[in-house]
């Protein structure tokens, strides 16, 4: 039973760290996508930007489907409540997520400028929706979500697919998008020759950081004025259980609790900040890697705060709040927690290996002549 | 309370995304390993042509490579959008293969295939193989993993319902991943795999040849494909036979309606060949028969009994009948899951849980304890797929990949015998036989899975359960989504992968010199030297 808590612990950590990889890899990539017709206004620059990130979008994206597998893995109730629940949303992430590795793959193929524009624009769009799509889910958590449980754990959704689309949760979208911008701003600033790309790249970049700040502190002091939700009596956190055995209370600021408990939480979201803060400095003093590293931390703090306010609870019932899913109650197995944790401490470490490997060989400025003649550029 | 409509829309919708997806799967998984022994050809014997040639399929390979990619996307978040009681009833066992093959399979494969595309200039020519080799072992891996997921569906081991927590759990991970299904179908499929690519290079060479364009280039990826293609049809073809006789022993349902078997026969029971199955009557209208032969066949045995459909429903309801005090003993365990009594009853009924569930969908207010003989019935006759189908879907499978070994042993005879380009008439026949594996891999993915039903999971898992509860609208509004949007892009694939096979290697300049090897290869020379001087450059 000792164990199993610390695997559910380890598990709520690790996806959040799953969740935190995802903003920042594929969120880079999203943020090129949103800026590609802003930041590049020749078919040249576009090109280049898009042969910034040409070898590794495709790798970036595992993270999301790492995403996807994980959660299904280890939060199997989860997997299966939110994603059929927010149907639509996820119609609409999907949709447009599908359209990318076209656009990557086949835009540049023609030269016709139509065939170019209708994939750039598609680019922008599953760019800019994704991000959104992706902060408006975590901002719904915080609200609850309108489903419930019969006996047999059959789920149901009674929410209409525009109160998933509430002011919190767009501007949770909003701080996502502005988040991914950043740091697509960056890499293009790091990528691109001196000149006027570099430049469009660099002020789009630091909007990004201003409008994340802003948004970051509003998003906190409205979830201060929100109703949270806390468990009132459950079975205990290292037990096997179903979300139909624990009772659930709404409390104003509830949202606080850990913060209130254990107060050096409050490094977390400041870690957030200092990301944020120092990022845009870096920006100024054009130190494009270390800006992308703080960016990376700026994530770190933004998802991190938003994990450790919810605590224990994943996504909690607006319509039946007892029947909330919590780490505790919506997680794997024993065993399966077991061997998941065996395959990540094996495997994780080789594709953060690979994956800098492949960062570095691809390292460098992008030239717009070596995009021009080169045939396997994008 | 699931609506039959919205189940069926959903089997729907997973059927198109999946046989769309499993378009661009076995290219994937067959190139890679072509694209690897032709570079590995030009490392071992410097010879450029054999660059060119990889560079040339390659290309191919990443405009199938995105369509595969984008439209995995979906699958791998299909299950929580549209079978949600499914995922939460087995996601404990069957996400687990799902992460480890992104983990450990898609990552690599993503990530090197970025590298083999853009680090020709960046990479040494070691390098650049290891990664093409990666790439290669990556696409193969990640289907091993999904055929894990898909071999727990078709025979659930290493898992049991627990019902604490309402959901069957992982007992043994060993048990999973060497399931013989999912060990057998990870073979068969990747192979079949390895035979589409050989089709498809072969018939794109044959193409050239007929035209006289890219001789080189052509004679040698054709000579490549079909050794490549005569070896993975027979392996194929062999592990085939091992998945009947695998699957045969777990599913003897899928096995009986593969072979319209309505009634259980002597061993050696005859063999269908032909045959035209109606389900509402439980018998052949007519069929041409062989006798004595489907016993060894499925067998490897005289004497084994093969059961039909007749002895299959009866067991099933039997079963059925044993189920239902489980699921009455799971519904109070559920508010109390202490209760003794409650308890001894579920254990003493939990092997056939899944029967209880069956029956479920029939009985009144869907309270299995109210469940009448006629309910029952019903129910045991939904035990068996869909006989007609199953029959003929099969047939076309088996026809296909036959058509499939004769080409390849004619493609390699005749090119040991001498020079294949001055056989006209082969070459014409090659490039129509690019759809053909196409066709077998969406057949065989239709025996496994249309074979597998009224379950989502052999047993324990009725597919009608599995659905997600959502309206009709919200799943006509979505299929029609995907429908749209795979519409599209196949169009925009099928464009670009004509395009360039038309326009043929070394893709900027080969339309006006488009005649015979040596001056491929001196234009080749150019372009290479000036990506090397381009190399300088950069440094």
């Amino acid at each position: 039973m000792e164990l199993y808590f610390f695997l559910k612990v380890l598990w709520w950590l690790l996806l959040g760290v799953l969740l935190m990889g995802l903003a920042i890899m594929v969120g880079m990539d999203m943020g090129v996508g949103a800026l590609l017709r802003c930041v590049g206004r020749t078919d040249t620059e576009r090109r280049v930007a898009l042969n910034a990130i040409g070898p590794h979008w495709d790798g970036n994206q595992v993270w999301f489907i790492l995403g996807g597998g994980a959660i299904f893995a280890a939060f199997p109730l989860i997997y299966a409540t939110a994603f059929s629940g927010l149907y639509i949303v996820m119609l609409l992430l999907l949709w447009t997520m599908i359209v990318r590795p076209l656009g990557f793959e086949y835009r540049s193929k023609l030269a016709s400028p139509r065939w170019r524009n209708v994939w750039d624009w598609a680019l922008v769009v599953s760019g800019a929706v994704p991000m959104i799509v992706y902060g408006a889910g975590i901002g719904n958590m915080f609200r609850g979500v309108p489903f419930h449980f019969n006996w047999d754990l059959t789920s149901y959704y009674t929410g209409s697919f525009l109160s998933l689309l509430n002011p919190f949760a767009v501007m949770c979208g909003v701080l996502s998008l502005s988040l991914a911008c950043y740091m697509g701003g960056v890499m293009l600033m790091g990528r691109s020759e001196q000149g006027a790309m570099q430049n469009r790249a660099k002020r789009a970049a630091t909007l990004g950081g201003i409008v994340a700040v802003v948004l970051f502190t509003i998003g906190g002091v409205w979830v201060s004025q929100m109703q949270g939700y806390r468990l009132d009596h459950a079975p205990a956190p290292g037990l096997a259980q179903t979300p139909l055995l624990q009772s659930v209370v709404l409390a104003d600021g509830a949202w606080f609790d850990n913060f209130r408990a254990h107060p050096l939480l409050w490094l977390v979201p400041a870690l957030g900040y200092a990301g944020m803060a120092l990022g845009l400095v870096a920006i100024r003093a054009g130190r494009t890697t270390l800006a992308w590293w703080l960016g990376a931390l700026a994530w770190i703090g933004v998802i991190g705060t938003a994990g450790v306010s919810l605590f224990p609870f994943l996504m909690p019932s607006s319509s039946e709040p007892s029947q909330s899913l919590t780490v505790w109650n919506s997680i794997s197995s024993q065993t399966t927690l077991t061997w998941m944790t065996g395959w990540t401490v094996v495997f994780m470490p080789i594709v953060l290996a690979y994956t800098s490997w492949a960062f570095h060989v691809m390292r460098g400025k992008v030239r717009a002549d070596h995009v021009e003649s080169n045939p396997h550029a994008y | 309370m699931i609506n039959d409509t919205v189940v069926e829309l959903s089997r729907l919708q997973f059927a198109v995304t999946a046989l769309y997806h499993f378009l661009f799967v076995p290219l994937t998984l067959g190139l890679s390993f072509l694209l690897a022994v032709m570079e590995t050809i030009y490392v071992i014997s410097g010879k450029k042509i054999y660059r060119e040639m990889t560079q040339f399929w390659g290309n191919l390979f990443l405009i199938n490579f995105a369509l595969g990619v984008a439209t995995g996307l979906t699958m791998e978040f299909e299950f929580g959008t549209n079978w949600s009681f499914y995922s939460g009833f087995v996601g404990d066992i069957f996400g687990a293969p799902l992460a480890i093959e992104g983990l450990m399979a898609f990552f690599m494969e993503s990530t090197f295939v970025g590298l083999m595309a853009f680090g020709w200039n960046r990479l040494s020519k070691a390098q650049h193989l290891g990664v093409t080799y990666l790439v290669a072992l990556a696409s193969n891996l990640s289907a091993l993993w999904i055929l894990v997921a898909n071999g727990f569906m078709q025979s659930p081991e290493g898992a049991a319902f627990n019902p604490v927590t309402m959901r069957m759990e992982l007992t043994s991970f060993g048990a999973l991943i060497f399931s013989d299904d999912a060990q057998t179908k990870f073979v068969h499929t990747s192979i079949a795999g390895y035979v589409t690519a050989a089709i498809f290079v072969a018939g794109v060479s044959a193409y050239y040849m007929l035209r006289k364009r890219h001789m080189e280039l052509a004679k040698r990826s054709f000579r490549v494909a079909s050794l490549f293609g005569v070896l993975s049809v027979a392996g194929v073809i062999t592990l085939g036979d091992a998945l009947g006789f695998v699957g045969g022993s777990a599913q003897p349902s899928k096995l009986a309606a593969m072979e319209a078997m309505w009634k259980t026969e002597a061993a050696p029971a005859p063999f269908n060949v032909a045959a035209w199955p109606v389900q509402g009557e439980q018998r052949n209208a007519w069929s041409i028969q062989i006798p004595y032969v489907l016993t060894p066949l499925l067998t490897h045995t005289l004497d084994k009994p093969v059961p039909g459909i007749d002895q299959i429903e009866a067991d099933a309801a039997k079963r059925i009948r044993n189920g239902i005090p489980a699921v009455e003993a799971l519904r109070v365990l559920s508010g109390d899951p202490t209760n003794e009594a409650a308890l001894a009853q579920f254990n003493a009924h939990k092997d056939d849980l899944g029967y209880g569930f069956l029956v479920k969908r029939y009985a009144q207010g869907q309270d299995v304890s109210k469940a009448t003989d006629s309910d029952i019935a019903k129910a045991a006759k939904d035990s068996i797929p869909d006989v007609f189908s199953m029959f003929w879907v099969f047939r076309l499978m088996v026809a296909t990949g036959l058509a499939m070994l004769a080409y390849f042993v004619i493609a390699v005879l005749l090119s040991l015998r001498g020079d294949v380009s001055r056989q006209r008439w082969f070459l014409k026949i090659a490039p129509w036989m690019i759809p053909v594996p196409f066709i077998a891999c969406e057949m065989g993915w239709i025996t496994a899975e249309v074979g597998r039903q009224p379950w989502a999971v052999f047993g324990m898992l009725p597919t009608w359960m599995s659905a997600s509860s959502h309206s009709v609208g919200y799943m006509i509004f979505s299929l029609v989504g995907f429908a749209l949007i795979y519409t599209v892009f196949a169009a925009v694939e099928m464009y670009l992968m004509v395009r360039s096979i038309r326009k043929g290697p070394t893709s900027d300049h080969a339309d006006s010199a488009d005649t015979q090897g040596p001056s491929d290869a001196a234009m080749l020379d150019r372009e290479l030297s000036a990506l090397e001087h381009e190399m300088v450059k950069e440094q």
